[in-house]
């Protein structure tokens, strides 16, 4: 590999590293104003940074809106003590949260984030690594996080983090079948493909020219499965077990402070990042809306990058959305959801567009 | 007992699926979410305080700047968590106010014990003590926290009074008329 190649690939990597960080960073503040809204309170409003604070008009306005409370929380994370419990393993404890963080980082390598024309004038995918295998991939390394989760509460050697992990552990395997299954029609639907790029591309078309040929029109019932596997997956609410802080006080992580509590904190939230960018490649159409074909050249490809951004974005606020509107489920009511229901649901639902693509595919 | 069964109608198909509860409990939260903040911002915005509010014990003057405080004890005697400390005090012979005859030298409510009742408001006989709108209170030491009688004046300030009783009496003193 050449060296400006090389260095050209680093550059597009920590590019992506820094939006991810950053989104996930504006996540948790996204997460504090929608609870605050629907709770019928402002949210945090009152962090200040000198200087921008203090510009006339505009200071105001983004003080208001709370968007220098990432930063104040990034500190916070940084400089607050950080306690080390005597009773804890200390490898696996150290350990945890990166095996937490790493995968959640690593899965958006596979993830395109628009198109551009290449200078043959075909399409390509804006992708750190076109795999061919995409969706594999981050089936199989964002299933990794589990790891984290699990050594973290085994290692902190308490009951209340132990009880976390076991059920994160349990939970993580009851979905991730319900959730490969509902992901193979979709497969079998845009001709046997696993490329992310592949798959976002063929939704491009319109369905008796005025539906959107979005996955989701045509296979509601996976996109359904997959959606509540994907929330389960994340450890998102109304499927936190592994944190319940009603019944396990704050879970996985009771035992974890300042940044290390951060690593876990930050990667749950690229993790739901990354679902939501793998959700809307896969059945929101990914950057394609209907009637409109993008403009050649930079302006096109930074139209696909914002409609990709704002749809990913929406659903975000879907799960914080969910999260404030849903209880959380009792632990066996997950387990019977995940085993009783969507498992069968999911492998109906296979056998079902198995049948019908046949079907097509003869006539 | 008359027993009464309840009829428990299976769920229905929809209703199994949990989908449509989850739609409506998504547009009750859209709904909440569209409505202005309910909540004060506190340091900025302060709530209104209600007439009749018990906030801290203050001691008042009459209009005319006298203060109204006897020292009769009442309010040291009443008080449930023995917050209040008088040391009564003579009134100098010169003072205009020579005809009361008393007044506190040293008026002590120790805000650490008060639970804010408001018996001492109710007890005095000369409406001297009012439990006024300070809401929020705080200090550094517990010596700080025993409100002496200069600060309970400065909060208390002044307050209308009608009937102006010591007035009145050193007018019907002054014109041979006196009440005793």
């Amino acid at each position: 590999m050449e060296l400006t190649e090389f260095v050209w690939l680093v550059t597009k990597a920590l590019i992506m590293i820094s939006v991810i960080m950053g989104c996930a960073a504006y996540a948790v503040l996204l997460e504090r104003k929608v609870a605050a809204v629907i709770q019928g309170r402002p949210g945090p409003n009152r962090t200040k940074i000198p200087f921008l604070g203090n510009i006339p008009v505009i200071g105001p306005i983004i003080t208001r809106l709370g968007l220098f409370q990432p930063a104040a929380d990034g500190l916070k994370f940084l400089f607050k003590e950080d306690p080390f419990p005597k009773h804890v393993n200390a490898l696996y404890y150290l350990l945890a949260p990166l095996i937490a963080f790493i995968p959640a980082m690593t899965t958006m390598i596979v993830l395109p984030v628009g198109v551009y024309t290449t200078e043959a004038g075909t399409l390509a995918p804006m992708v750190l690594a076109n795999l061919d295998i995409g969706i594999l991939f981050i089936l199989a390394v964002s299933s990794l996080g589990v790891y984290g989760i699990i050594l973290g509460g085994w290692s902190a050697n308490s009951k209340y983090p132990f009880l976390g992990g076991i059920r994160a552990s349990a939970q993580m395997i009851s979905y991730e079948l319900a959730m490969g299954l509902s992901l193979l029609p979709v497969f079998m639907w845009f001709g046997g493909s696993l490329n992310l790029f592949d798959i976002a591309q063929g939704q491009n078309e319109l369905l008796f020219g005025f539906l959107p040929q979005w996955t989701i029109v045509y296979q509601p019932l996976s996109a359904l499965i997959f959606l509540v596997a994907l929330f389960a997956e994340t450890n998102r609410l109304p499927f936190d077990m592994p944190e319940s802080e009603t019944d396990l006080v704050a879970g996985y992580n009771t035992e974890y402070g300042s940044f290390k509590f951060g690593l876990f904190f930050v990667g749950e939230y690229a993790h739901v990042i990354v679902g939501s960018g793998a959700f809307v490649l896969l059945f929101l159409g990914g950057w394609n809306i209907p009637f409109v074909t993008y403009p050649e050249g930079i302006l096109g490809s930074m139209l696909s990058v914002s409609v990709f951004f704002f749809k990913v974005l929406a659903l975000v606020f879907f799960f914080m959305w969910i999260r404030w509107t849903l209880p959380r489920f009792r632990y066996d009511q997950v387990m019977a959801l995940g085993w009783q229901r969507l498992l069968p649901l999911a492998i109906a639902n296979l056998v079902f567009y198995a049948i019908l693509i046949a079907l097509i595919e003869q006539f | 007992m008359a027993t009464k069964l309840v009829e428990r109608k299976p769920l229905s198909l929809a209703e199994q699926t949990y989908l449509p509860q989850i739609v409506t409990g998504l547009k009750i939260t859209m709904k909440n979410m569209l409505k202005p903040p309910v909540t004060l911002e506190y340091p900025e915005e302060r709530p209104e305080i209600p007439t009749g509010y018990r906030g801290v014990p203050t001691l008042v003057k009459d209009p005319n700047g006298r203060e109204k405080c006897v020292s009769c004890q009442l309010c040291e005697f009443v008080c449930p968590p023995k917050a209040i400390r008088i040391t009564p005090g003579e009134i100098s012979e010169e003072s205009e106010n020579a005809h009361v005859e008393k007044a506190p030298r040293e008026f002590e409510i120790n805000m650490l014990r008060c639970i804010y009742c408001g018996y001492c408001q109710e007890v005095c006989p000369e409406e001297a003590i009012f439990l006024q709108d300070i809401y929020s209170l705080s200090g550094f030491s517990r010596e700080e926290m025993v409100f002496k009688k200069k600060k309970l004046y400065e909060i208390g300030g002044t307050l209308p009074d009608n009937h102006f009783k010591w007035g009145k009496k050193k007018d019907a003193e002054l014109s041979g008329n006196p009440h005793h």
